[in-house]
């Protein structure tokens, strides 16, 4: 049942009116005003947002709120609306967005409190959020595609912001560039689909549509002789890999840590980075027919979780720790999805969003005290004069741990179950290693941050304080949801179980295990790798912190290639940018550019100018000069007609 | 009667004494007097075929060509004051300034 709801368009028109609010008038009208805007318009959103829930909740499983705002493209029978659906599973991802989006945003205002470009600043946020509502409330591939490339905008303008340093103004432009690599990805996905349908006569690339046309994409593409699914399907995963930090294009995510902490939370929690596990999610009608497609997708969703995992555990920076750590739980949600867990994948992505941003919220809170210090080998012995602060990281610490009670606990665990019900037992081990990992990193941040003695610069030390209420109360509030977000998704059969699960499976599907898993046996496993972790955590870095580095020189070339992280920057340097910069600058810039194309013109230029001066000197100005040739003119022409009529 | 040959003969060594003129004196008014020697060697030709064809239509040619003849002449003396007042000179390689 679809049902016409024209309310949703205000989802989008409000931030709308706040992006052109904060970036024309901001200035104008003052901070005061902005501070209100900013945040008050995508609560707004979140509002209605939950109203559409709420009635999506009072109808039958399988309804959708649905409203064409206007016709966008029409060429011949090709029609693109632009159109929002709010189904089970945009619903969810909406209320996500602009819920943590806005904590986020009235979080800024206490963050952003001393720097002077807070209208550019919120005016950017809200576009950021505005794009995601557009990506997720898209009724189709391309409303859709526009949000993704938002997003990627947004996150640009973001991390480069302060842009005066050069070192921000480069990640930025790192991050847009990989960015852009995954969306040729994503675009050609759109062409392969458009042309797949197009050439059976189905013009339309809505989800309702797509999905009612499923035996075409079953079809085999005739290039490539695989189905029009397998190559449609990796084309968009290429472009989820870019949006979503996964191997081979993560690199952008940890260097994205350079703009202001609150944009670091809303690119990792709310926006930008779940865009690729929600585009699968969406799609799943179609990527259910390509189990190749799907293979791949879980094997590299693995390896991107471990992989990220092992770099973080020794990673100084505490924002670095929390990219990386967001790089392996999207990993996480990846390896849901590509084992056909769909619905478990998008559980993973709300509770993670809870306590992703709260981690990233506090790791902003402590630099905010520290006066910019991000270094942990700072830190320490914090947890009193920062409470607050303490006490909410602590549990989002828990709960990105999968503690058992606490949100990620849930989402983890339904993961890892499915990776092991789907018969992917390897997948399933590397997954509960990185549990183990991801515990280790966790409590290493907490130890080394909170407790033990403090080594900060004695200079700050003094005027260490707690955060502005402004900036508190959004921590407590993610807090909250930190420990209760995942109870929507308890364990089957207790309770109200996967309620969460039953919610989605309209528009996911059912996840039909094919090997017989225990579940309190897979629980208590990857329960005992967490356990393992904090130990271990605890014991090198409370209780004898001089275990690391007697570790470190030990192996040291092992420790070094992790701090490095596994030299992948210096690969992709050495492998790609510098051949990149060598075709565009000495090759194409000076080569053909400078000596081909230039030397085109400018040799024309100069054969003419120096044939011109050679043949002015045909003009003497002497009449007699110029009578003579005339008469040797004639005396040839006369020659010839001679000729022509002896000859 | 004298035959035309002659007259054609006479008409070239008369037109190739005004070529001569004008590409060897340095005087432009003389240039102009070989052009107008020229001219009449032409007439002259004219004449003796119009003559020896029983026809007048090389007659009223001529006419024509005295008449232009005379007001070329006319332009061209002109000229060459105006030239001579400015450069004070009347030899033609002298007056070369439209050159490179």
């Amino acid at each position: 049942m679809t049902v016409h709801f024209p309310y949703l368009g205000l989802i989008l028109l409000i931030p709308a009116i706040g992006v052109l609010f904060n970036l024309f008038l901001g200035y104008r009208w003052g901070r005061g005003a902005v501070n209100f805007v900013a945040p008050g318009v995508i609560f707004a959103a979140f509002i209605i947002a939950c109203w559409g829930f709420a009635k999506l909740l009072a109808m039958p499983p399988g309804s959708a709120l649905a409203v064409t705002l206007w016709p966008w493209i029409e060429a011949g029978r090709f029609h693109v609306n632009v159109a929002l659906r709010m189904d089970a599973l945009s619903a969810v991802m909406t209320m996500i967005v602009s819920g943590v989006g806005a904590l986020i945003h009235l979080y800024s205002v206490g963050y952003m409190a001393h720097d002077e470009d807070y209208a550019r600043y919120f005016g950017y946020m809200n576009l950021f959020t505005l794009s995601m509502l557009v990506l997720v409330l898209a009724d189709n591939l391309l409303l859709m595609f526009v949000g993704w490339e938002g997003v990627g905008l947004c996150s640009y303008l973001l991390i480069a912001f302060w842009y005066t340093n050069p070192e921000f103004a480069y990640n930025g432009r790192k991050a847009f560039i990989v960015n852009r690599i995954g969306d040729a990805g994503f675009l050609l996905g759109i062409f392969t689909l458009v042309y797949a349908l197009g050439s059976h006569g189905v013009w339309t690339l809505s989800w309702t549509g797509m999905q009612a046309h499923r035996e075409i994409l079953t079809g085999i593409w005739e290039p490539f002789g695989v189905p029009v699914a397998t190559v449609a399907g990796l084309l968009l995963f290429a472009g989820a890999t870019g949006k979503s930090a996964q191997i081979p294009l993560y690199v952008w995510l940890p260097d994205a840590m350079v703009g202001p902490t609150p944009v670091s939370a809303l690119i990792h929690a709310a926006t930008m980075v779940t865009a690729g596990v929600y585009m699968i999610v969406r799609l799943n009608f179609l990527f259910i027919l390509t189990p190749s497609a799907m293979e791949v997708i879980a094997v590299i969703a693995a390896l991107t979780s471990f992989f990220a995992a092992t770099i973080a555990i020794v990673q100084p920076d505490i924002k670095r720790v929390l990219a990386y750590s967001t790089i392996s739980q999207i990993g996480y949600m990846f390896l849901g999805v590509g084992v056909g867990a769909f619905a478990s994948g998008i559980f993973h992505v709300m509770t993670h969003a809870f306590f992703k941003a709260l981690l990233f919220l506090c790791a902003g809170s402590v630099i905010h005290a520290l006066d910019g210090e991000q270094d942990m080998n700072k830190m320490g012995g914090l947890w009193r004069k920062l409470p607050i602060t303490y006490a909410t990281m602590l549990i989002a610490t828990l709960a990105i741990s999968a503690i058992p009670g606490f949100s990620g606990y849930f989402s983890k665990d339904m993961i890892l179950e499915a990776a092991y019900a789907s018969g992917h037992f390897w997948l399933w081990l590397m997954g509960i290693i990185t549990a183990g990992l991801t515990s280790f990193y966790m409590f290493r941040l907490i130890f080394m941050t909170f407790h033990g003695a403090s080594r900060v610069d004695p200079h700050k030390a003094d005027h260490i304080h707690e955060s502005p209420a402004v900036m508190t109360i959004p921590l407590i509030v993610l807090a909250f949801f930190s420990v209760v977000g995942g109870w929507v998704g308890l364990p089957k059969g207790f309770l109200w179980g996967e309620a969460f699960v039953r919610f989605l499976a309209p528009v996911t599907g059912e996840f039909k295990a094919t090997v017989a898993a225990n579940a309190i046996t897979l629980s208590a496993l990857a329960l005992a790798t967490t356990l393992i972790g904090l130990v271990l955590a605890y014991l090198m870095y409370l209780a004898r912190p001089e275990l690391p580095g007697k570790i470190a020189s030990s192996a040291a070339a092992f420790y070094r290639m992790l701090l490095r992280k596994y030299y992948v920057d210096e690969i992709y340097r050495t492998l790609i940018s510098r051949p990149l910069f060598w075709l565009a600058g000495p090759a194409l810039a000076r080569g053909v550019d400078q000596h081909g194309i230039d030397g085109i013109v400018h040799g024309t230029a100069f054969t003419v100018d120096n044939s011109g001066e050679a043949m002015r000197r045909v003009e003497t100005g002497n009449v007699q000069h110029y009578a003579l040739i005339y008469l040797i003119g004639v005396i040839a022409i006369g020659a010839y007609y001679v000729y022509l009529v002896i000859g | 009667m004298t035959p035309p040959s002659w007259f054609m003969a006479l008409s070239a060594v008369l037109f190739a004494i005004g070529v001569a003129g004008v590409l060897i004196r340095r005087n432009v008014i003389v240039m102009l007097m070989s052009i107008e020697l020229m001219l009449n060697a032409v007439n002259l030709t004219f004449i003796a075929i119009s003559r020896a064809l029983g026809s007048v239509d090389g007659q009223v040619i001529v006419l024509f060509v005295i008449t232009v003849a005379a007001a070329e002449a006319a332009a061209g003396l002109a000229i060459i004051i105006s030239a001579f007042r400015n450069r004070e000179t009347v030899y033609a390689d002298e007056l070369n300034v439209m050159r490179w």
